[in-house]
Order: C-alpha cells, then sequence, then structure tokens
C-alpha cells in the first residue's frame, strides 16, 4: 500500500498530479472541438510555433509561459485570419508558419551552451518540474476557458456544426471562430510543460477521438473526452514514476491505447 | 399581406476574379414564394447567400426587412442550405440540430426552455419527423436530412425564408411535404426564396419566378414567365446542364426535365 502511495508523498509529484489532472481535463474538451471542426494539424502548428516564444522568453529571463503565451495568440490568430481572407491555402501557411518559428526558436536556442538538456524538455515536456506559480498559471488558465467554454457552448456547437446557416441566423461565426483558436492557443500553452510541443497535439486529438467512437451527441463525447483525457495524464503520469519512464511519452502512449479500445469496443458493440 | 420583405436595386456581387450576379433588380412581397431559376452558375446560391448577409454586395442596394442584412436582429433570416453543406458524421440527433434553429434566439446566459422545446416539437411534427427524433443524423436518407434542416428553419421562426435547392436529391414524398410546407408559409404571410433547379412544377410552388444567368432575365408569374420566352432559354440551358448532374447526383432520378419525359 505505502509502495502503491509512494509517489504521492513528494511535493512536486503532488503538483504534477494536480497539474496534470487539469491539463488532461482541458485539453479534451478543447479536443472535442480540434477533433470535430478537424484542427489538429493547426493545434500542432500553434505548439510547434510558440517554441520561438518559450525560447525568447528563456533568453530574456521572463516566466516561459508568457513567451509561449504571446506567440501562441498570435499564430492562432495569424492562422484564422488568413484561414478567412487568404489566398494561400491554410495547409501551406501552417506548414510554413509553423516550420519556421519553429526553426527560429532551434536557431536561437543553438547559440546557447546548455542546448540539448533545455531543448528536450521543451520538446517532450517535464510535468514534474511544474513549481507553485506554474501551478497557479495552469489552473487560472484552465478555469478562464472552461468558463469560456460554458458561456459561448451553444454558439460554439451551432458554428462547429454548421458556420454558414449559424451565420445567416445571426451568429457571428468568424467571431467564434477566433474565440476557439485564442482558446485553443492557451490550451496548448497549459499543455506543452506537461507533454512538450511534440506530443501536445495527440493530447488535444487522441482523448476526443476516442469520445467519438462510442458517443451519438455533441455533450456526451465532450464528457467522455474529458474523462479519457484525465484517466490519461493521471494515469500516465502515475504508470511513468514506476517505469522511469519520460511522463508526456506514457500520458501519450497510455491515451493512445484507450483509443485502441474504444476503437474495438465500437466493433463489438456493433457485432 | 402586402408590402416588400426584400428590395434589390442594381445588385451586383463579385468574387475575386469573376462577377456573379450583374446589375439585379427585384422585390420580394410578404406573402409570396419566389422562385429563383437558372442553369448552374447562374448565380442563385450567390444571391441567396448576398441577401442572408453570407456574401456582401459589391455596388448597388439591398434591403431586407427595411434593413441591410447584417443589420437584422438575430434569428430574422433563416437558410436552408444543400444538404452537402455539413458533416452528417457530426455526433448529434436530428433534436439536436433542430433545437440550434433557436440558438440565434437565445442571449447566452438564457436557458433552453420549455417553449423551446415545444417549438423544436411543433417544428419535427410540421415536417413528419417527429418519430425520429432521437436518430443519429448520420442515418438519416437524404429526403430526411433535407426534412431536418427545414424543420431547423422552422424552429427558428424567421421572418424570411431562403431555401437553396431542397428539392434535389429528395424522394417524390419529401418534395411534396416541403411544397405543403411552404404554401402554409406563404398563406400565413411569410416571405419565402426558393432557388430550384426543377422547372416541372413551378406553378404549384411559386407566385412568381426570377429567372436568372447572372443578370435578371425574366420577372413575373410562371405564367408571363413562360409567355416572355426567356424561360425557354434557360429550359435549353438547364436541360444540357442536366445530363451533368444526373451523372453525379445518384438521389436525382426523379428530377427528369420536360423534355427528357417527352
Amino acid at each position: 500500500m505505502t509502495l502503491l502511495l509512494e509517489p504521492f508523498h513528494y511535493a512536486f509529484m503532488q503538483r504534477a498530479f494536480v497539474a496534470a489532472l487539469a491539463v488532461g481535463l482541458l485539453c479534451s474538451t478543447m479536443g472535442t472541438y480540434v477533433v470535430l471542426r478537424k484542427l489538429s494539424f493547426i493545434g500542432d502548428g500553434i505548439a510547434h510555433a510558440s517554441f520561438a516564444g518559450i525560447v525568447i522568453a528563456y533568453l530574456r529571463g521572463a516566466n516561459f509561459y508568457i513567451g509561449a503565451g504571446i506567440v501562441a495568440v498570435l499564430t492562432a490568430v495569424g492562422i484564422g485570419f488568413v484561414h478567412r481572407r487568404g489566398r494561400i491555402s491554410l495547409d501551406t501557411t501552417i506548414g510554413v508558419l509553423f516550420t519556421g518559428m519553429f526553426a527560429l526558436g532551434v536557431f536561437l536556442m543553438s547559440q546557447q551552451r546548455s542546448y540539448a538538456v533545455d531543448l528536450q524538455s521543451f520538446l517532450f515536456g517535464d510535468i514534474l518540474a511544474v513549481q507553485p506559480q506554474d501551478l497557479w498559471l495552469i489552473l487560472g488558465l484552465s478555469v478562464v476557458v472552461g468558463v469560456t467554454v460554458a458561456v459561448l457552448f451553444r454558439g460554439l456547437l451551432y458554428t462547429t456544426f454548421d458556420p454558414v446557416v449559424a451565420q445567416a441566423s445571426g451568429i457571428k461565426s468568424p467571431a467564434y471562430e477566433y474565440a476557439l483558436l485564442v482558446m485553443l492557443a492557451l490550451t496548448i500553452v497549459v499543455a506543452l510543460q506537461a507533454v512538450g510541443i511534440v506530443l501536445v497535439a495527440a493530447l488535444l486529438v487522441t482523448p476526443a477521438a476516442a469520445a467519438y467512437q462510442l458517443t451519438s451527441r455533441f455533450s456526451p463525447m465532450m464528457i467522455l473526452a474529458a474523462l479519457f483525457g484525465a484517466a490519461s495524464t493521471e494515469g500516465g503520469l502515475y504508470l511513468s514514476y514506476y517505469v522511469r519512464a519520460s511522463s508526456g511519452a506514457t500520458i501519450v502512449l497510455l491515451a493512445t491505447l484507450l483509443f485502441f479500445l474504444a476503437i474495438g469496443l465500437k466493433y463489438l458493440r456493433r457485432v | 399581406m402586402k408590402g416588400e420583405a426584400v428590395v434589390a436595386r442594381d445588385l451586383d456581387v463579385r468574387y475575386e476574379d469573376f462577377t456573379a450576379l450583374v446589375g439585379a433588380t427585384f422585390a420580394v412581397h410578404y406573402g409570396e414564394a419566389l422562385g429563383i431559376v437558372g442553369p448552374n452558375g447562374s448565380g442563385k446560391s450567390t444571391l441567396l447567400k448576398t441577401i442572408a448577409g453570407l456574401l456582401l454586395p459589391s455596388s448597388g442596394e439591398l434591403s431586407v426587412l427595411g434593413q441591410p442584412p447584417r443589420k437584422l436582429a438575430p434569428g430574422t433570416i433563416a437558410y436552408v442550405p444543400q444538404v452537402e453543406a455539413v458533416d452528417w458524421s457530426f455526433p448529434a440527433t436530428v433534436w439536436d440540430v433542430v433545437a440550434m434553429g433557436r440558438f440565434a434566439r437565445l442571449h447566452f446566459w438564457q436557458r433552453f426552455g420549455s417553449s423551446d422545446r415545444d417549438v423544436v416539437h411543433h417544428a419535427l411534427g410540421v415536417v413528419r419527423m417527429g418519430d425520429l427524433a432521437g436518430r443519429r443524423i448520420s442515418e438519416l436518407s437524404g429526403g430526411q436530412q433535407q426534412r431536418a434542416f427545414v424543420a431547423r428553419a422552422l424552429a427558428q421562426e424567421p421572418k424570411l425564408l431562403l431555401l437553396d435547392e431542397p428539392t434535389t436529391g429528395v424522394d417524390a414524398a419529401t418534395e411534396e411535404a416541403l411544397r405543403e410546407i411552404v404554401r402554409k408559409l406563404v398563406a400565413c404571410g411569410l416571405p419565402v426564396l426558393m432557388a430550384t433547379h426543377d422547372l416541372d412544377r413551378v406553378d404549384d410552388w411559386f407566385d412568381r419566378l426570377l429567372v436568372l444567368d447572372r443578370r435578371v432575365l425574366a420577372l413575373g408569374t410562371p405564367r408571363e414567365v413562360v409567355e416572355s420566352g426567356a424561360y425557354s432559354a434557360i429550359r435549353e440551358h438547364t436541360h444540357t446542364h442536366g445530363h451533368l448532374r444526373h451523372d453525379h447526383e445518384p438521389h436525382a432520378a426523379h428530377a427528369v426535365h420536360p423534355e427528357m419525359r417527352a
């Protein structure tokens, strides 16, 4: 019993579990929109672009959430603008911007001596390094995004299913799209420390995609996605302590396992 | 009922490198069903989208219920697009989709209340889908999808109804049900604009016809339009397009043109 509870004895582990819970719930809730609006490439793009912001904040001694947050939100709004107005395809824009910004981050980082170690923790996350002030930021941003989703729920649902008819009926579809992209950017920033740049897209997509297999209405899909997300982050973090593996990777592997279980369950229900 | 619900004067709508609508002038009255006919690419959808406020005219005047479309109170205009416009694998039931018709009328602090539920129930009854309320939308036939879209528009309780080829790809029973619904709404004073490809039964559907081929070629009662000659030019035009449409629209078998039947 003491062995099973061992991870909870350390203050840094307690912080990590609270952060993981917030990240799991938030990512998979937003992930419901990401999956249904087919935004997963955008999520990946925002995460990679924010690396430039992380490095700039790091070099100037500022909090990495601020640097990542500013760049992520600007990227999200820029992507939204190109999507609405642009003559270049969205796909191309994200591809160009996200690799360009990411390269800028690597370029700046590579000029520093301690390059290799730090790069690793940004790419793959280090939830065990969450400091008390980070935790407050994570919880604060989670509450802001959660409340916004609740307040805008009907409009977000309608504009996700049928943005054109929603707009004809007087609902401002573009405003909802921008609001969603900004929330997505904030969510990604919150999740960066937990799973890192490379794996954050998985946490956005996988739990929601698993929930999609097993539900036939929007709200149940969102609730089940949140459960899958929380189970993945909490379970993954817990397991990683015993198997001595990267917490981010364990979390994403667990989410992937849940996804295939959901596919299997869907298949069994049909038989 | 008298009075003009929609007034367009010298309306031009341009896309980046192409003018979809040139100098369109017409009016739609309250309690009138106006059919918009014309070949593919003639600007029928563009006209509906402009009236719905989805596209902005590049010049000319457009007034809907006395105002530019985008200034209207939420819920005023209901637009029924072609069913291919959405992803039907979306996790929603028929009820969920029809309930969305209420959303424009609710402020974000207002609950979806029992009066909203009553309106949704009623709209489902009108399109005869009450027993399918709990069905997932991915399991609907083409005709059922179209009826769900019409029910959503009815649940909105609009002041103007715009329909984009609602009879394309639906069964004969659905087509007749839609026609009855439109005629009832018109009898209650609602202005209705509907784009259609089906030139067969325009007398039964519409009070007046607008013949469109990027310009307004004719406007009047179906009889007047036939006599004007503009209609027959469109018929031939549509006829040639008709062959192409059947190739990639398996459900459109009912939409055989008069010339092909004869």
